[in-house]
């Protein structure tokens, strides 16, 4: 699942600055001579506009005004004011749900970057090879599988008869074994190794790709030096990848705190409340529970929350120098 | 030169140690699905007999021609107005640069984090309204539409790498934007809008929030959200399940494994261009 926001990130990257003799003055200059071209351009980008704002912009609008209603969907609705808003701070299950998809970034995010950048900066040497080429391929396999089938995949992976249990009866460890989603304790991380097992072989192959530009030369110049291969890690990989580890972290973290796939499949929020995250909230809310407004105010809590989290990974990862 | 070996071959095995976590949930699903219905396999183990049947028996209870069908309609339907549209738009803002060009743009960026979840309630209030409920339009048309920062993002990135020459000698030559755009530009915008394609295939056919929100016949929705559906019936059947599973993913597999460096290089592209 690398969602839109993997290839938006790299399509912005790859957008090339204008060169700095031809700079924007001269074109909008060029484009004076010739009005006829002018506003045209807007009928271009209506048809698109058109459906992004029906489809889109108008929802979010509406969720934004539903969250200060009481609705049940079908009847009147009474204007409530923040209630909704301040009910998802006093509402111990509604505020859970929060927590526990900041919980999943731990799993979705930081568990496949580190080990993402520890795999990268391990095979560097091996880049070119075939066997690197082959694990091109085979890393991509959960991106392309629909979120649902890697749900039920692991579903009974993790169950009780499952291969986990298996593995771990096999090194000896029959006293952990249990069915992993059903425990109160281990349902939510065990929601996480799904999600680290779906996006770990996208963020090490985003970081591969990111390492292969970096220059040789600055290795050989740093194994003069006596540098290590930690000191190396330190002061040559992790600078040089800013940009790629900023991709893989904004795309980890929407993915982790917009999770519902997952989760829906594996343990529709159970045990208890223990798995329960906002987009599963708001599908219940919304969809059994109808309660509109509430399911709405969570709506707009969820998406500013994902803009207040990605816009300073964004700003921070930005590479001042292109 | 020692050191350089021993850090290689450490890399080799901690890559095919990666590799095995990614295919043996496969291996799993694959063998599971082999054993007799209706039976609890223990972990990952070959059976006795192998009921190669069982796919047989999963593709006719899933309805897996009608479903391939289904999926396929939606993603003709999402896919190449998306890929129009967002063209046309990512032209427009990258080439033709119209006054308050900056502005649109950024408009489209906004919906580039949206989660789903954000709007999919007042979605369904919305189609419903509009009577397409439990079609295939309440599928297609809000995908277009949540699709369209995406797409947008993706062919303004190459727009703007046109250089304005090109547009000058076609003008010159009496071409208006309209021919401009579809006779010059369109052409060799092929390898990007080709990769779009493909991006928004699979994330149309993977669609799951939208298809088990909007539409309550599995047989109009998407594969993934077929696939919930599926679960839902013959959870309690692993055998089944696991064989089903494995049908609903072949599709993609089979598209994957055969544009799979396009594919790879989609996602991938601007990292390695930097």
């Amino acid at each position: 699942m690398a969602g839109p926001l993997t290839a938006a990130r790299t399509a912005t990257a790859e957008a090339p600055i204008p060169p700095p003799g031809r700079p924007v003055r001269g074109r909008r200059a060029r484009g004076a001579r010739r009005p006829a071209r002018g506003w045209s351009g807007w009928l271009f980008a209506a048809p698109a506009f058109a459906v992004y704002a029906v489809f889109v912009l108008r929802p979010i609008l509406l969720t934004v005004q539903y969250s200060f209603y009481r609705w049940d969907g079908i009847g009147p609705s009474t204007w409530v004011g923040g209630a909704n808003y301040r009910r998802l701070f006093t509402d111990s299950d509604l505020f859970d749900s929060i927590l526990n998809a900041f919980k999943l970034i731990v799993f979705f995010s930081f568990i496949p970057v580190l080990l993402g950048l520890a795999i990268a900066a391990t095979i560097r040497r091996i880049a070119h090879t075939r066997l690197a080429l082959v694990a091109r391929t085979v890393l991509f396999l959960p991106q392309v599988i629909p979120l649902v089938a890697a749900g039920i995949t692991w579903t009974w992976l993790l169950s009780s008869s499952g291969f986990v249990n298996q593995l771990l009866g096999w090194l000896g460890l029959d006293g952990v074994t249990r069915a992993w989603l059903g425990d109160f304790s281990t349902a939510l991380p065990a929601v996480g190794v799904i999600g680290a097992w779906v996006l770990v072989g996208l963020c090490t192959l985003l970081l591969m790709a990111g390492m292969s530009k970096i220059d040789p030369a600055l290795y050989e110049v740093a194994r003069l030096d006596g540098a290590g291969a930690i000191r190396e890690f330190f002061a040559i990989t992790l600078p040089s990848l800013r940009q790629e580890i900023g991709v893989c972290v904004t795309v980890t973290v929407i993915a982790a705190l917009a999770s519902f796939d997952i989760i829906y499949i594996s343990t529709q929020g159970g045990p208890g409340n223990t798995t329960m995250v906002p987009g599963l909230e708001i599908y219940y809310l919304a969809f059994s529970e109808r309660q509109v407004g509430m399911a709405s105010a969570l709506a707009v809590a969820l998406m500013l929350l994902v803009l207040i989290v990605v816009l300073p990974i964004q700003w921070l990862t930005k590479d001042g120098s292109r | 030169m020692i050191v350089g070996r021993r850090e290689a071959w450490t890399g080799r095995a901690l890559l095919l140690l990666l590799m095995a976590i990614t295919v043996v949930p496969f291996v799993s699903l694959f063998v599971t699905a082999l054993h007799p219905s209706g039976t609890y396999p223990s972990g990952i183990s070959w059976p006795a007999h192998p009921q190669w049947g069982n796919f047989a028996d999963a593709f006719r209870v899933a309805h897996m021609g009608r479903l391939l069908a289904s999926s396929t309609l939606i993603v003709l339907g999402v896919v190449p107005i998306s890929v129009v549209l967002g063209t046309m738009a990512g032209f427009a803002f990258g080439h033709l640069r119209m006054p308050g060009h900056r502005i649109g743009f950024l408009v489209f960026v906004l919906g580039l984090t949206l989660p789903f979840e954000g709007i999919i309630t007042p979605l369904y209030y919305q189609v419903r309204d509009m009577g397409l409920l439990n079609t295939r339009w309440a599928i297609i048309l809000p995908l277009i539409g949540l699709f369209m920062p995406f797409s947008v993002l993706w062919m303004r990135a190459h727009f703007v790498g046109m250089p304005d020459d090109l547009s000058e000698a076609a003008r010159i030559d009496g071409a208006n934007t309209w021919q401009l755009f579809w006779r010059i530009h369109v052409p060799l915008a092929m390898p990007a809008i080709s990769s779009l394609g493909i991006l928004l295939f699979l994330w149309t056919w993977n669609q799951f929030l939208l298809a088990i929100v909007l539409v309550d016949d599995p047989m109009k929705r998407t594969m993934a959200g077929a696939l919930g559906a599926f679960q839902g019936q013959w959870g309690t059947d692993i055998p089944l399940l696991c064989a089903g599973s494995l049908l609903i993913m072949a599709p993609t597999l089979i598209v994957f494994v055969i544009f799979q460096r396009r594919f790879v290089a989609a996602l991938l592209q601007g990292s390695l261009k930097g």
